[in-house]
């Protein structure tokens, strides 16, 4: 069956001239699971809101090896009440963490952007931690097309 | 890892401001998942953690997973209230930091 989960993605890097071949030697759908342990570790077992959480990816990433993500969390950043993390899972990559990013009342905004790996299509969920306590969670579906950047 | 971080951020800003900044570190990150051509697996080797401060004091900080890409790039925002330098940190697998310091001035 290990035949069947390899995926070989070519990838341009940064400068354009790094060629990678990237094979994942696990099938894609086993993190989905993982990933889900990994938010009620993250929450503590609390379910989370499906509100306020933004996320801009591409629909459809040619490239898995490079996606482009945004998140970004609409609530208030004061001393008082502020997001204080925001864990980013794949569900279905060879491991669901992508990220945790950790915010202050001095990060103004609970937004950042980055650029992700993503193995095959599939539910990108983010999950918010705010100094209260409080969560919130959004998700998003990213299509990759494997081997599509002209390789 | 001789390889210099690039930054973007104002120079200038008004007091109050929130500011834009971006940061990108060359850097394979290698996902641990690869293999080489006689079927063993490169280790890996990412940066797992990125931090910025302002004068001392946390602004934002990342764990990373091997799915950021390589050469990580992030993008976040910081509320300044006062003149000052912003320091940031790359942490590699293998335990070196990388930094980079930024000033700006808040009128």
């Amino acid at each position: 069956m290990r035949q069947l989960s390899r995926r070989a993605a070519l990838a341009f890097g940064a400068g354009g001239a790094a060629l990678t071949i990237v094979g994942w030697d696990r099938p894609a759908f086993a993190a989905a699971k993982e990933a889900a342990d990994e938010i009620a570790k993250f929450t503590g077992g609390k379910t989370a809101a499906k509100a306020k959480v933004s996320i801009e990816l591409p629909e459809i990433a040619e490239n898995g090896n490079t996606v482009p993500l945004a998140v970004s969390i609409d609530a208030p950043m004061t001393a008082e009440n502020y997001v204080s993390e925001v864990l980013v899972v794949a569900e279905g990559n060879p491991n669901p963490g992508v990220a945790t990013f950790h915010f202050s009342p001095m990060s103004g905004k609970a937004e950042a952007s980055t650029r992700i790996r993503l193995a095959t299509t599939q539910n990108i969920v983010v999950v918010a931690k705010t100094s209260k306590g409080e969560f919130f969670t959004g998700q998003k579906l990213v299509k990759v097309t494997i081997g599509g950047c002209g390789g | 890892m001789a390889e210099k971080p690039r930054l973007k951020l104002p120079k200038e800003a008004k007091k109050g401001d929130v500011i834009e900044i971006k940061t990108l570190m060359p850097h394979i990150m290698e996902s641990g998942q690869r293999k080489d051509k006689d079927g063993k697996t490169i280790p890996r080797k990412i940066i797992n953690k990125f931090t910025a401060e302002f004068n001392g004091k946390p602004v934002f900080s990342a764990n990373l997973d091997p799915a950021i890409a390589a050469n990580p790039y992030l993008q976040f925002s910081a509320k300044v209230e006062e003149s000052g330098t912003f320091k940031f940190t790359w942490t590699d697998d293998d335990g070196s930091v990388i930094s980079a310091e930024e000033k700006i001035t808040v009128g």
